[in-house]
């Protein structure tokens, strides 16, 4: 694997194989010495224009478990406009040796033009672009729906037949659209579930389906609920009228969640609004995977480096 | 043209004497795990397993498991991608006897990896190292222990190993060297 | 003058092929086209061989961004014009966004001077409507229109003139002088950090959309505003079917409403966008295929009255980068010819006389320029440009004569070559040279003299 861009062009043997490896990751969590010696001597850039604390030190703890060193290069603040363009700091990266960049930034695509550029050789993991994709996210939320499902007999296995419902800001969310790609490239079923405001203009070509009534999608009994974090700040760009009303049409509240089937899945990529788009006996419910995808976070990300960064480049 | 040097009843005969050699060697099954290199040092510990069970029927301590040795491989960026095995080990083997076990033993880098990655388990006692074939070429200082067969090759040859298990047949080969070169192709890697 | 004098600024064009199609030799002396027919004399003549040759009248861009002064690492007035003469240009007109702002007297003669001494073609400034660009108070139309400049054509392109009553008040003003108001059609809270063309695409990309309805909606109120006060407007690069549709409805009903598209949004799609790659990155942006056809379906039935480049030349750090962080805009001058000949000639639509008109003479005659758009006939300015329209060249960094490479077309295909191009009798380009900076001067300033 030369980079980790996007989920959309994975195919299903390749998502698989990494969910895999990320089962065997797992394991190592459980083990006398809980890091291999796998990318020792290689190093890892976290390079984060925006900041993003839990995923920074999801993959900080990824690359250390696999014994790589870890620069840490928050770029927040030294953005174009003060100087510092992404090209000069990939060529800066690049200098220092990084073999591989696992990099968040707020314009949707930057992933792709570092990887695409020739400023830098160095294998490129999108930690988040924009309002593009999360591969990671995608992928760890797939590896905690496929274990709950299966538990120790997840290795090989798909999400065949498995309904996901997404429920939120669709329209800006990064890891709605790299679920979307994802799950269904797993044979999963997607909804997204939305007030229209929030849900991208035209869906043409995307393996979901959509609704804007949240009640009809529980009743429907979903296998697996995912909430997205709601940003406060869209009620000023009169995406919806204020945070009352969003709870009450489009926020996993006690009642909905009682009507959800004890084997349903709830799941949320953090940070909660707890009483806003998910309740707090909904997230520290039994059902709840939100602890879980960040253990999970840390196996999926190990999984991803050591197909990034080992084999031959040439090979890739 | 594939020259066969153990058919399956040769091989079954060998396991058959290491598993003696192993008992013997370690006073009883008391102890004592094995553990298998994927793919076939897998298989090939279940078998001397099961044959140590057969001989030894009270000897109910024996365990088996995998361990696999990817991630702790030295050529990791020289080769295509590898996708990892399977390890269990089952139970601690603190304090215990561990015999590892593989198909071919070659240049000992694979067997280096187990070591390393062993050591990451917990710490036995003993570690012994048991192989169906020893092909020579070592590359490091290591030997087995508990050997089915020597089998003194060139390195342009090139060892066929199939077990039924895993390849639905069963016997142990080897390829003239005067045809193209398989510079590398050493059995032990190519799990 | 003297005999070499004479001589250097006289040529003989055998054997060229007019728009109509009709074969002819031209000549040219004395800075007009002083005969058109078979057999003509080359004595005193420097000959030009044009067999194969399609003779257009020299090309005429209401819309080139020139950026001098005040943006001069992007384009100089001369890098600009010699970009223009390679894609067979014989008039520019500059856009007002330059700094300072083309929104006085001086800044608007200071630019028509540097054309001057560039020589290259005929540089017609554009004025601000509105101080600095700003949108908010009337710039001095009437003090550029009376200036040396002649200024007749306003915009504050690169930004719309949104607020409906200084519109309405700057259609009204032009009217003193028979200027027209160019829009740039966007309305601003649509399209507040928008990326790319707004549909499938830009949500799967996760970029912010630019919708069609953001330029639909200025255009509608301005043709009826431009109805209500009797005034002239005219549309910069129109970039959707609905904006055809509604410009279409607008000419129906009799409003004086003039509309450009430009060369990239006759050939390209948004599906260029995928990559990420910031040379795609314009504004308007590039949009769905239907909209491509229907511009042209609209260029060929008039409701489009010309092509015009929006030539927008960047440094090379504002295009490598990420997307937000990119500016917007292509060069277009040195490819324009062949875009539109690959986008509208090859299929059909348009024919070489429908080229003339749409790249020479509407835009001369919407932006009111002197000694362009005249035509091929005896007695008009010698501004032509010779066309070989059986050439084909994978467009790269050596055919850009311009400060700028930020061209969408780079490692494309594209059809025909300017083989030459002759501004006020004088050759600009030969043999798809360029000539001489020196050169081109010295005739200029011998015009002037």
């Amino acid at each position: 694997m030369r980079h980790l861009l996007s989920t959309k062009d994975m195919s299903r043997d390749d998502a698989i194989t990494l969910l895999d490896i990320a089962e065997d990751m797992a394991d190592v969590a459980d083990r006398e010495v809980k890091k291999l010696p796998t990318l020792r001597g290689k190093t890892v850039v976290n390079l984060f224009f925006e900041d993003s604390t839990r995923t920074r030190i999801s993959f900080e703890a990824a690359a250390k478990r696999l014994s790589a060193d870890v620069i840490n290069f928050s770029a927040k603040g030294s953005s174009v406009s003060k100087g510092e363009s992404l090209k000069d700091t990939a060529q800066t990266l690049a200098a220092m040796g990084a073999d591989a960049v696992v990099i968040r930034h707020p314009a949707s695509g930057a992933p792709h033009v570092l990887a695409e550029s020739g400023w830098i050789d160095a294998g490129i993991i999108n930690a988040g672009d924009g309002m593009h994709e999360h591969p990671t996210q995608a992928l760890l939320d797939a590896f905690t729906i496929r274990r709950r499902l299966h538990q120790g007999g997840a290795r090989g296995k798909g999400l065949d037949g498995v309904t996901v419902t997404i429920v939120g800001d669709i329209l800006h969310s990064r890891v709605a659209r790299s679920n979307v790609w994802l799950l269904t490239t797993l044979g999963a079923h997607v909804t997204f579930v939305a007030p229209p405001t929030l849900l991208p203009m035209d869906l043409t070509g995307w393996p979901a389906e959509v609704g804007f009534d949240l009640d009809a999608a529980i009743d429907s009994g979903p296998d697996v609920v995912m909430m997205l974090r709601i940003q406060l700040e869209r009620m000023n760009a009169a995406f919806f009228p204020n945070s009352r009303e969003y709870s009450r049409r489009w926020g996993l509240d006690d009642e909905r969640f009682a009507r959800l089937a004890p084997t349903s899945i709830v799941m949320h990529p953090g940070p909660m609004n707890r009483g806003l788009e998910i309740s707090s006996a909904a997230a520290d419910s039994a059902g709840s995977t939100v602890r879980e995808q960040v253990a999970n976070g840390v196996s999926v990300r190990m999984a991803a480096l050591y197909l990034l960064l080992s084999g031959d480049r040439e090979d890739s | 043209m594939a020259r066969t040097v153990l058919n399956q009843a040769d091989i079954t005969r060998a396991l058959t004497r290491i598993s003696h050699e192993i008992l013997e060697s370690n006073r009883g099954a008391d102890n004592l795990v094995i553990l298998g290199i994927p793919t076939r040092g897998v298989v090939l510990a279940q078998r001397i397993a099961e044959t140590i069970r057969r001989i030894e029927p009270a000897a109910t301590g024996v365990r088996v498991g995998s361990l696999d040795v990817t991630m702790y491989r030295d050529d990791l960026a020289h080769t295509r991608t590898r996708t990892p095995s399977r390890t269990h080990v089952p139970g601690s083997i603190e304090g215990a006897t561990v015999v590892l076990v593989d198909d071919v033993l070659y240049s000992g880098r694979t067997i280096r990896a187990a070591l390393d990655a062993l050591g990451d388990h917990g710490r036995p006692t003993v570690v012994r190292l048991a192989v169906l074939v020893d092909r020579g070429h070592r590359e490091l200082p290591i030997r087995a222990d508990f050997v089915g067969k020597n089998l003194p090759s060139s390195t342009d040859e090139r060892i066929n190993l199939h077990l039924l298990e895993v390849d639905g047949d069963e016997f142990v080969s080897i390829d003239g060297g005067d045809g193209p070169a398989h510079v590398g192709a050493e059995n032990e890697d190519a799990s | 003058m003297s005999s070499e004098r004479a001589a250097s600024t006289r040529y003989l064009i055998r054997g060229a092929t007019l728009p109509d199609g009709t074969g002819t030799d031209l000549v040219l002396a004395d800075g007009r086209i002083t005969e058109l027919g078979s057999g003509l004399s080359s004595a005193g003549a420097s000959v030009i061989d044009a067999a194969g040759l399609i003779a257009l009248p020299g090309l005429v861009d209401l819309h080139t961004h020139l950026r001098e002064p005040g943006f001069e690492q992007s384009e100089t007035i001369l890098t600009g014009s010699r970009a223009a003469a390679i894609g067979g240009f014989t008039s520019v007109f500059a856009m007002a966004n330059t700094s300072p702002v083309q929104d006085t007297a001086g800044v608007v003669e200071q630019v028509l001077a540097l054309g001057e001494r560039a020589g290259y073609v005929t540089v017609q400034p554009i004025g601000a409507v509105t101080v600095g660009l700003a949108g908010e108070r009337l710039a001095e139309l009437g003090a550029m229109a009376a200036s040396r400049a002649r200024v007749r054509v306003f915009s504050d392109d690169g930004f719309c003139v949104s607020d409906p009553l200084l519109m309405r008040r700057a259609l009204e003003y032009v009217k003193a002088f028979d200027g027209v108001v160019a829009q740039h059609a966007q309305e601003p809270r649509l399209t507040e950090k928008a990326q790319m063309n707004e549909g499938a695409l830009s949500g799967e990309l996760g970029l912010t959309g630019w919708p069609a309805v953001a330029e639909e909606s200025i255009i509608a109120r301005d043709v009826l505003l431009a109805e209500h006060v009797g005034s002239r407007l005219h549309v910069c690069h129109v970039s959707t079917a609905g904006s055809v549709d509604v410009i279409r409805w607008a000419k129906a009903r009799g409003i004086n409403v003039t509309a450009e598209a430009t060369p990239h949004h006759l050939l390209l799609t948004e599906d260029l966008v995928v990559g990420y790659d910031a040379r795609f990155k314009v504004n308007p942006p590039l949009r769905r295929r239907e909209d491509v056809e229907a511009l042209r379906a609209g260029l060929a039935d008039g409701t489009i009255d010309i092509v015009a480049t929006d030539h927008a030349p960047h440094p090379v750090e504002s295009k490598d980068c990420e997307w937000d962080a990119a500016a917007n805009g292509m060069v277009g001058l040195e490819s324009a010819l062949s875009v539109v000949h690959a986008a509208v000639v090859a299929g059909g639509q348009l024919d070489w006389s429908d080229i003339a008109r749409v790249l020479s003479a509407t835009p001369a005659r919407i932006g009111r320029v002197n000694g362009q758009g005249q035509g091929l006939v005896v007695g008009a300015p010698a501004e032509l440009t010779l066309y070989d329209p059986s050439a084909s060249r994978v467009f790269d960094r050596e055919d850009l004569a311009g400060k700028g490479v930020n061209s969408p077309y780079l490692t494309m295909t594209l059809p025909g070559r300017v083989h030459a191009t002759f501004h006020r009798g004088y050759a600009t380009v030969l043999d798809g040279m360029l000539r001489p900076i020196a050169e081109i001067a010295a005739h200029g300033e011998n015009d002037r003299g």
